[in-house]
């Protein structure tokens, strides 16, 4: 039952409208703006693909680059090379990450741990051209030639702090009873954190290794003074070397067609890379479900 | 300024938390509603002024008439009746980057109430009203938050009563307060009663047997008794009210 | 067995992270110090590496610090025949693309973190925001990649004559068109940190108590009002921070902004049209022309340069960001 004159009518009037239309532009504005970011996500995607799908062949994966403007070539002393620099890095830069990661969680306390955090963090917000630039500066210019080698130092350092953050949190988390048990029954230090703590926060540790991989393995610049790039399918980490980044990056300068499908599947396997990384972690992290 | 609540239903997704509400609530004067956690009389505060809405899944059916509307009608909207409905909750929440004046004003502000010399005089009229006037006068562009609970609880009280409401909800005001704020706050509410129809949720017996003119006793969901605050503690109908009362359990 | 004893209860203590210094009086084999010193090691390995970058940065461009000093900053190009350098226009393209990119990534990014907050369906709310964050991993070589290819030909041929048309009469509109321009690299910098700022606005303001939105809602505010009165004020210092976390990358960024920025100076104007480049874009594209002595040094000191401002900015973002009692836990 309503009358005309109850008080829970709109106030007369410019101002019932103006809140009105602000309630209704904030939607339709900010709804729009998510709606263009995640628009254009998809249609990046989509066109990577379909751009790049057509040039996966068989001869993408297996031949090394055609001599110029020809077609027919492929990319694999690149899909070696990120392999093989890749493992570098993550053999330099995951036991580095892990050992800072533990020491953050278990041993440091105060101002020290506040310090070194602080340090690591700072790493995170450094441009990585600039790791590039510091080996080269340091191996390449003395020995006066590029190698794979150098490009595994450049990326490792880059992993480093997602390694460590990572393992942190997540030795953070496991309970204390897991340590206090352990050191009950009489285990040293070292033991209760090697052969019980870690363990019981290997998949985070192992998610963070992952998502560091994934990043480094789509990084270019730190590569283009470092590793440089080549067209041979040569494996010598002490010369240059090839990398998927750096081979997209070269084909999307050169000018012929053929590298231009080159470009774009080389460019559709980097961002598949890091998509199925991506999910594969929230989901395994269970990550879809919606906050509180 | 009566209410009067039939058949009220409410749920959280699909479990209920009101049964069938029936009562009506005297003009100008205090209401308590009392029972153990759990009982339904904040979700029930909370369906007199539409706010539990917000909550997701939220459900709710009955009436609940104001002033001869249904403000669950659909052709009003839950904004409208929040402005004459007011409510002060249980922590104080005042916006703690704004100032006291601006904290005061800001729902006339919104709604358009007054502007300038109006405005000011709104705000010293409300904060007079919640009996803190004389304690902030000449710091009104402080941060709200250098106030102490009870203050900013009754800067609550002056920035709910600024819009002019015909109803005020009180959801626990004093359950985080100390006893000397609790004690200005029940004070104030005997004023506010003069001017304000007045709903007040408590799980101090005392507080309502201190402040209300009738107290109404919610277990389970349901509406037991209500009666004259006197009467329902003195001589209770129901058996579950009298166990609640003394003690026997909540 | 008294020594386990009183471990085991000092552990119990409760002190967070220090309990294993309870366990000094336990019994310390050499593994443990062996292990220790392993720990220990790695640290001091990653603490050379962040101070060993500015160290071996800033002792290489000392040649050019002590030939130039301050006229590094202000000299116009990378001039190998003449024996002069100066980064210029590489400051200049840089602080233009970042700026532009920031003063539109600002309003998209807080403007999505609101939909995803308060408008969006709530089923929604958790795909959709991974979504976006998944725009954050996107490697820069890919957009780089679709920018040069896809991106520059349409500025070229319908974008930037557009502009030019209808707003020409801005100083940023003016002057050839190339496609490859400030206003490309600009674009693809968006993009980029949309997700960062989208990211950490959504984190705070997802933490501002429900008690502030009620307290605005029971006065009668719509929803617009409640955000714009109770939510943003209350996240305003973690938007910032979140912000210049999203400049530092911009400043930074060197695969994309080169494939689209031309990598040509021309004389300084206010126009987006231009070509330019950036810090970053000049290590990239220098290096390898660097002879040893002053050249060599020049793209160091443009690093070291490069390497100050994001430090500074990064500090100034963890700062604000940390006001908040929020460290760690944000995207890298």
């Amino acid at each position: 039952m309503k009358t005309a004159t109850h008080p829970f009518q709109p106030e007369r009037g410019a101002l019932h409208v103006r809140r009105q239309i602000a309630s209704v532009l904030a939607v339709a504005l900010t709804t729009l703006f998510a709606g263009a970011a995640i628009f254009f996500l998809g249609y990046l995607i989509f066109y990577v693909a379909r751009q790049g799908v057509s040039a996966l062949n068989l001869n993408f994966f297996t031949k090394s680059p055609a001599p110029e403007g020809e077609s027919g070539g492929g990319v694999l002393p690149a899909i070696e090379g990120t392999l093989i620099i890749v493992g570098i890095a993550a053999a330099i830069g995951v036991p580095l990450g892990i050992g800072t990661g533990i020491y953050l969680s278990e041993f440091a306390r105060g101002r020290l741990a506040e310090f070194v955090r602080f340090m690591v963090d700072m790493l995170t917000g450094i441009p990585t051209i600039i790791f590039g630039l510091l080996i080269w500066t340091l191996i390449v210019v003395p020995e006066h030639h590029f190698s794979g080698l150098a490009g595994g130092f450049a990326l490792s350092i880059i992993m480093i702090p997602t390694v460590s953050r990572a393992t942190e949190e997540v030795l953070r988390l496991v309970p204390k009873d897991l340590r206090e048990g352990s050191v009950a029954l009489g285990a040293t230090e070292s033991r209760t954190i090697l052969r019980v703590v870690v363990p019981a926060a290997k998949s985070g540790i192992i998610t963070g290794v992952l998502l560091a991989v994934a990043r480094v393995g789509g990084e270019t610049a730190p590569l283009l003074m470092t590793a440089f790039g080549t067209n041979f399918a040569r494996v010598n980490i002490n010369r240059p070397m090839d990398a998927l980044p750096l081979r997209v990056f070269v084909s999307t300068l050169s000018p012929f067609a053929p590298d231009r499908s080159i470009a774009f599947a080389g460019a559709f396997v980097l961002m598949l890379l890091v998509l199925v990384t991506s999910f594969a972690v929230r989901w395994a992290t269970g990550g879809f479900k919606p906050r509180s | 300024m009566s209410i009067k609540v039939e058949n009220l239903n409410a749920w959280y997704g699909k479990k209920q938390g009101l049964y069938d509400i029936n009562l009506t609530i005297q003009p100008r004067s205090v209401t308590a509603m009392i029972g153990p956690s759990g009982c339904g009389k904040s979700t029930f505060v909370r369906c007199l002024n539409r706010m539990h809405e917000e909550v997701p899944n939220a459900r709710v059916t009955g009436t609940v008439e104001v002033e001869g509307a249904n403000i669950y009608d659909r052709s009003i909207r839950p904004m409208y009746v929040r402005r004459h409905i007011g409510m002060v909750f249980q922590q104080p929440n005042p916006l703690p980057s704004r100032s006291i004046f601006e904290n005061v004003a800001i729902g006339a502000r919104i709604n358009g109430l007054a502007q300038g010399a109006e405005l000011k005089e709104l705000v010293e009229r409300s904060l007079r009203g919640a009996a803190l006037w004389d304690e902030v006068r000449d710091r009104l562009d402080a941060p709200s938050s250098a106030l102490s609970g009870g203050q900013q609880q009754r800067l609550c009280i002056a920035r709910a009563i600024a819009v002019e409401p015909k109803v005020l909800l009180m959801d626990e005001p004093c359950s985080a307060l100390d006893p000397p704020s609790t004690l200005l706050i029940e004070e104030l509410i005997a004023h506010l009663k003069e001017r304000y129809t007045i709903v007040i949720v408590t799980h101090n017996m005392q507080q309502a047997a201190r402040v209300a003119d009738r107290t109404v006793f919610f277990l389970l969901g349901k509406l037991v008794e209500v009666a004259e605050t006197g009467q329902l503690f003195s001589h209770p109908q129901q058996k579950e009210t009298e166990d609640y009362i003394t003690g026997r359990f909540g | 067995m008294q020594f386990l004893f009183s471990s085991v209860l000092a552990v119990g203590s409760g002190r967070g992270s220090a309990w294993i210094k309870q366990l000094q009086v336990q019994v310390r084999r050499p593994g443990d110090f062996l292990f220790r010193g392993v720990i220990y090691l790695f640290v001091l390995l990653v603490l050379c590496a962040v101070l060993g970058v500015a160290w071996v940065l800033l002792s290489n461009s000392l040649p050019t610090i002590k030939t130039f000093g301050l006229s590094f900053l202000t000299n116009e190009a990378f001039d190998p025949i003449h024996n002069t350098f100066g980064v210029r226009p590489a400051i200049f393209g840089t602080l233009e693309t970042s700026l532009f990119a920031i003063i539109f990534a600002v309003p998209l990014g807080v403007g999505t973190a609101i939909f995803l907050v308060d408008f969006c369906p709530r089923a929604l709310r958790a795909p959709l925001a991974f979504i976006v964050d998944l725009l954050a991993a996107i490697p820069s070589i890919v957009l780089g990649l679709w920018g040069a290819v896809v991106m520059v030909p349409w500025l070229q041929l319908s974008g930037q004559p557009w502009l030019q048309k209808y707003f020409g009469f801005l100083p940023f509109f003016q002057g050839s068109v190339h496609g490859f321009s400030i206003l490309a690299a600009g674009l693809l910098l968006i993009v980029m940190i949309l997700p960062i700022i989208t990211a950490i606005s959504r984190e705070v303001m997802l933490v501002v108590p429900k008690s502030q939105r009620e307290g605005l809602l029971a006065l009668g505010a719509t929803r617009w009002e409640v955000i714009r009165y109770a939510v943003l004020p209350f996240s305003r210092a973690g938007i910032a921070g979140g912000a210049l976390l999203a400049l530092g990358r911009a400043l930074g960024e060197t695969i994309a902004v080169t494939l689209v920025i031309g990598n040509q100076a021309t004389k300084p104007s206010f126009s987006l049209f231009d070509t330019g480049y950036t810090l970053s874009s000049v290590i990239a594209n220098q290096f390898g022309e660097a002879t040893p002595g002053l050249f060599f040094s020049a793209v160091l000191e443009a690093g070291f340069l490069l390497l100050l401002i994001t430090l500074i900015t990064n500090i100034l973002a963890r700062l604000l960001i940390s006001r908040l009692g929020r460290v760690g836990g944000l995207a890298a």
